[in-house]
């Protein structure tokens, strides 16, 4: 009991950032269709801001730590959204139009230019910080001595993601910004004619999604401590299992498979065997690909003849 | 009397709370070009996509019998109708693979019988005699339907380089290739000029009288329908309003209120 | 004429610029270095001033030849290029850059002059390309015979080892760009998960020579079979599945097969791979050691000739050559058969397909069983040319590249995917100085093809069969 609570509350935290993450696929694919495969390195950026973030900060000598940490957080958003709006501008806005497969494999291309990017820049080995935050409650003690702890770190994650979540919302369901998704979604030809600024559109989801991969970049550096350039490929592929489970294009959707996928490889790795808990994650994508593809919220495609 | 070639029983589709196809019943015959029209909306194409599979009813039965069997279409996949039950269609916005040349088109078309030829793999890998007659057969066949259809100069041409009537032929032809017992025609008038329409019409009756394919017919074009249509079911809105010659048809009042209803959205 | 860019123009340059310092200030100035205390930073403000600069340069020198003002265009190109010499440059990569980019602008500057100022648009370029593409496609015939024939002769003049092993690499990937065009070029089905044939059919080889003691010529086809036997096993599932989905699951099988061979100790030996696997003999009638172990005699005393390590390079040099040419003659074969239209035609339309009675899901099945089978002739070649293999070599990275030799060669031609590799393969083999460089330029030649020339650099298509003869009458296309 006590040891599933524990997995509970890691897997709810490691789900918060896949959410996150989540987001940008879901929010793209709405949008264009496409599947942003450059979207995981963009997370990676986002850690690695993180990492230079934090390092300087130290360096300087050190800030108050929430000050520290909010400031990361903004530059980490700041500059990973200019990433986000440069591999849109590059390399898939040419592409509108193009053949079915083009975007998909420009954006192949976009994922391994970043991370050799990263990797020729900032080095290709492993990236630690010393811990920005420490400690924790101790929730339960069993009798053997095995305790339930949750970090002020989980806690960061899951608030930080909660607030993110309704900000994000409103923002879509309230603002002109919100509206124009959603007319664009709809269609984009229409949208153009009615006076709306699709690219700008369009731009804005990809800058949108790149912020909140950044802050999700930040949140796992401060968690685990560690970054290097590769991790993008796999946070990439787990937060797309994320967005296609909950249902691809729907945005609570994204949360909902994030924190699925959260929780399915935390009791993965916690009850059957941890080198497997990748292949949970790309299990269950292909499971979910090919028995419910448009997901927990999503409806069912007609092939539109 | 004989059993009809196409026997339509109650057929619905929804989707979601919209019913596009209404219970709805009819037959075609044989030797038949049985016409389906309908203002713009009315679930005509829809009622080709179940006949074809490319939709599963929602209920109702589809039976087609000829020669060659009695088949329950509702129960069949999309590629089974094609190739065993020979249902053959063409497309509202035509469908063609415009990288590929004309004649390829037509080959693609027989390719269950080149598949045979071709033992599969083997017989095509080494080019064995049966293959190639095979392939020989399939290109007359082919070079045949280019000729009725006045496109055989152009054999070799990419068909999305085609004018815009000529990929409208290419598409029939195409159907046609696949050796079909009904031919569906999803508005293939659209967009011709009065003498290619003409020649079109000319084209769809040698269909009918020559190869013994019943046609079924999707046109807006009302003097196109009388001209050729020996039987006319009417659509609106999912439901059959009306059935019968053409001459019926057209002088029955619940037809002239459907269209007059619709006549500024025909007008545009 | 005139002498200076236009105020949008001038704020495009600007702009960019704008965005290279955002992009590239904490990326590239402040770089993480390890130190005694942890994590410390090594400042490149330089090296981000360079590159503003450059980049600046670059854009001001593209825009001036969209606005026709040459009197800007071609200076902006030729310091560009200078500087890859001259300027004081921080690192090697900007260097490169330098020329790179500062090459890429000149040519833009003269093309746009020849062109008489009108600049180039992407329609131009792919027409121009177009034409280039249809002359060498022409010449295929030839090319291939002149190709074929360096090749054959090619241990004799460079009986070398290094050349030898460089051209041996460039074969398989040939053979891989062969075998999965079936899948991509032809079929229309992005696979990114290629790689996982070849490593079925690698470990295959290596398992089955080890633990039955096979011989190399009865484990290939056997490893083949594996192979089309994994596509089989994958393809069934996931054949119905979109486009798109369809990349991403293929992905995901590749990387579990992956994770499950550093896993799977017992079997596959884990992270370590599976050492001495069994090299291939003479056709079984001779080894190439010095002083065999078996009851085989030794190569070198058969034919009378003084021991030497490269007969052995020599005959795999010629054993990939010879898989190499039989995918290729029966992908040739292949495209010009029923199934290979059938195919062609599911990747121009799949719906059309359907209404013609074409069964989808088996096609797929085909192309992928058949790709799969030439991923594993591959896959069991490179493990006994190795003698070592690990889960290390079967990585997306792989699928990634024999993708990009498909895409970049121009999908479905056979000739584009030999230029292709010797591209991606041979040329950085060239420039080794460029080996850290190699994939970050891979990545930009992806997105860059995608955008300039989304079919490969020789995307046009010879029909598989024509009525009227090659020159007959309305052969337009
Ligand atoms: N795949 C689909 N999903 C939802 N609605 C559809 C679909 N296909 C057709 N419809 C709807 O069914 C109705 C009939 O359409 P259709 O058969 O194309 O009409 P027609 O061909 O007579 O002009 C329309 O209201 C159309 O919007
Ligand atoms: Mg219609």
């Amino acid at each position: 009991m006590e040891y599933f609570l524990q997995q509970l509350i890691n897997g709810l935290s490691l789900g918060s950032i896949y959410g996150l993450i989540a987001i940008g696929y879901t929010m793209v694919y709405g949008i264009i269709g496409m599947i942003n495969f450059a979207h995981g390195d963009i997370y990676m950026i986002g850690a690695f801001l993180a990492v230079i973030g934090f390092t300087a900060i130290g360096l300087v000598g050190g800030l108050w730590t929430p000050l520290a940490v909010a400031l990361v957080l903004i530059i980490a958003m700041v500059f990973t959204a200019a990433y986000g709006w440069v591999v849109e501008r590059f390399a898939y806005r040419p592409l509108r139009g193009s053949f079915r497969l083009a975007p998909l494999i420009s954006a192949i291309g976009m994922s391994i230019l970043l991370q050799n990017y990263v990797q020729l820049v900032q080095g290709a080995r492993v990236k630690p910080i010393s811990p920005v935050v420490q400690g924790g409650f101790e929730l339960m003690e069993r009798d053997d001595g095995f305790t339930v702890n949750l970090s002020y770190m989980q806690i960061i994650i899951i608030v930080l993601t909660l607030v993110l979540m309704i900000v994000f919302a409103t923002l879509i369901a309230r603002t002109a910004l919100g509206r124009s998704q959603r007319a664009c979604e709809q269609d984009k030809t229409m949208a153009a004619l009615v006076g709306i600024n699709v690219d700008r559109t369009i731009s804005l989801t990809f800058v949108i999604g790149a912020a909140l991969a950044a802050v999700a970049g930040v949140m796992v550096t401060m968690y685990y401590g560690v970054v290097d350039f590769y991790i993008g490929f796999l946070a990439g592929v787990k937060a797309f299992t994320a967005a296609v489970l909950g249902g691809i294009g729907s945005l609570p959707g994204a949360m909902i498979g994030g924190i699925l996928i959260g929780l399915i490889e935390a009791f993965w790795a916690a009850y059957f065997s941890a080198e497997y808990k990748d292949v949970a994650a790309f299990s269950i994508l292909v499971l979910a690909l090919i028995f419910r593809p448009y997901g927990i919220l999503g409806r069912p495609e007609v092939e539109k003849v | 009397m004989t059993t009809p070639l196409l026997h339509v029983e109650q057929l619905t589709m929804k989707f979601g709370g919209l019913t596009a196809v209404d219970a709805v019943s009819f037959t075609a015959e044989r030797h038949d070009i049985t016409a389906i029209i309908g203002p713009n909306g009315a679930g005509k194409t829809t009622l080709f996509n179940c006949l074809t599979g490319f939709y599963r009813p929602t209920s109702g039965a589809l039976t087609l019998t000829h020669d060659l069997g009695e088949y329950l279409l509702e129960r069949m996949e999309g590629h089974q109708i094609a190739h065993q039950a020979r249902v053959a269609r063409t497309f509202q916005n035509i469908r063609l693979f415009e990288g590929m040349t004309v004649l390829e088109n037509l080959l693609v078309a027989q390719h269950h019988k080149l598949m045979r030829a071709s033992s599969f793999l083997i017989g095509g890998i080494f080019k064995l005699p049966s293959y190639r007659h095979a392939e020989e057969e399939a290109v007359m066949l082919a070079t045949k339907w280019l000729e009725e259809v006045g496109m055989a100069d152009k054999a070799d041409w990419l068909a999305g380089n085609l004018p815009y009537g000529d990929q409208r032929r290419l598409e029939i032809a195409r159907a046609m290739c696949t050796d079909p017992r009904m031919l569906c025609l999803d508005e293939p008038a659209a967009g011709l000029n009065p003498r290619e329409s003409a020649e079109l019409n000319q084209l769809i009756k040698n269909i009918r009288d020559q190869h013994g394919c019943g046609v079924l017919l999707i046109e807006h074009d009302m003097s196109v329908v009388m001209n050729i249509s020996d039987h006319v079911v009417v659509l609106d809105y999912g439901k059959k309003i009306a059935e019968g010659t053409a001459d019926e048809v057209r002088n029955n009042p619940d037809v002239i209120r459907a269209y007059l209803g619709d006549d500024e959205e025909e007008e545009a | 004429m005139s002498w200076r860019l236009s105020h949008d123009g001038l704020r495009e340059v600007l702009m960019v610029m704008m965005v290279a310092m955002l992009l590239l200030l904490p990326m590239v100035g402040l770089r993480t270095v390890d130190s005694s205390s942890g994590l410390g930073i090594d400042l490149h403000i330089a090296a981000v001033f360079w590159a503003v600069l450059l980049i600046g340069l670059g854009k001001k020198s593209l825009v001036a030849a969209r606005e026709n003002i040459p009197v800007i265009a071609y200076p902006a190109a030729c310091v560009m290029l200078l500087s890859g010499f001259l300027a004081p440059l921080p690192t090697g990569f900007l260097e490169f850059f330098a020329l790179a980019g500062g090459f890429i602008c000149l040519t833009n500057a003269i093309l746009m002059t020849l062109r008489g100022g009108r600049p180039i648009s992407k329609n131009s370029f792919g027409e121009g390309m177009d034409v280039v593409a249809t002359k060498i496609q022409a010449a295929t015939p030839q090319v291939a015979w002149v190709m074929f024939a360096i090749v054959v002769a090619l241990p004799f003049v460079f009986p070398d080892r290094y050349v030898l092993d460089v051209s041996i690499l460039i074969l398989t990937y040939i053979m891989l760009g062969w075998g999965l065009n079936i899948i991509v070029g032809l079929a229309g089905l992005l696979d990114l998960g290629y790689v996982a044939f070849y490593a079925v059919g690698a470990y295959s080889y290596a398992l089955l020579a080890i633990n039955f003691d096979l011989s190399f010529w009865v484990c290939l086809p056997l490893a083949g079979i594996l192979a089309a036997f994994g596509g089989l096993l994958l393809g069934f599932p996931v054949l119905r599945l979109r486009g798109d989905y369809f990349a991403i699951v293929t992905l995901g099988f590749g990387e579990i097969i992956r994770v499950v061979l550093i896993n799977w100790y017992q079997v596959t030996g884990g992270p370590d791979g599976i050492n001495s696997v069994p090299r291939p003999s003479f056709f079984g009638l001779a080894e190439f050691t010095r002083r065999p172990s078996g009851d085989l005699p030794a190569f070198h005393e058969m034919f009378g000739l003084d021991y030497s390590s490269i007969h052995r390079i020599i005959f795999l040099y010629y054993l990939i050559l010879v898989l190499a040419l039989v995918v290729n003659f029966l992908s040739v074969r292949l495209r010009k058969m029923p199934i290979g239209r059938a195919w062609e035609a599911m990747r121009e339309d799949e719906i059309a397909c359907k209404s013609l009675g074409l069964n989808r899901t088996n096609l797929k099945l085909m192309a992928f069983m058949i790709s799969a089978t030439f991923g594993g002739f591959a896959g069991a070649f490179f493990a006994t040319k190795q003698g070592f293999i690990s889960p290390e070599s079967f990585t997306f990275i792989e699928s990634a590249i024999i993708l990009a030799i498909v895409v970049l060669g121009g999908m479905g031609s056979q000739l584009g995917i030999v230029i292709a590799t010797l591209l991606v393969i041979g040329l950085p083999e060239i420039f080794r100085d460029l080996e850290l460089y190699r994939m970050l330029t891979f990545g930009i030649g992806m997105v860059l093809v995608m955008v300039w020339r989304p079919r490969g650099l020789l995307a046009v298509r010879e029909p598989s069969i024509r009525l009227h003869g090659l020159h007959g009458k309305g052969a337009k296309s």
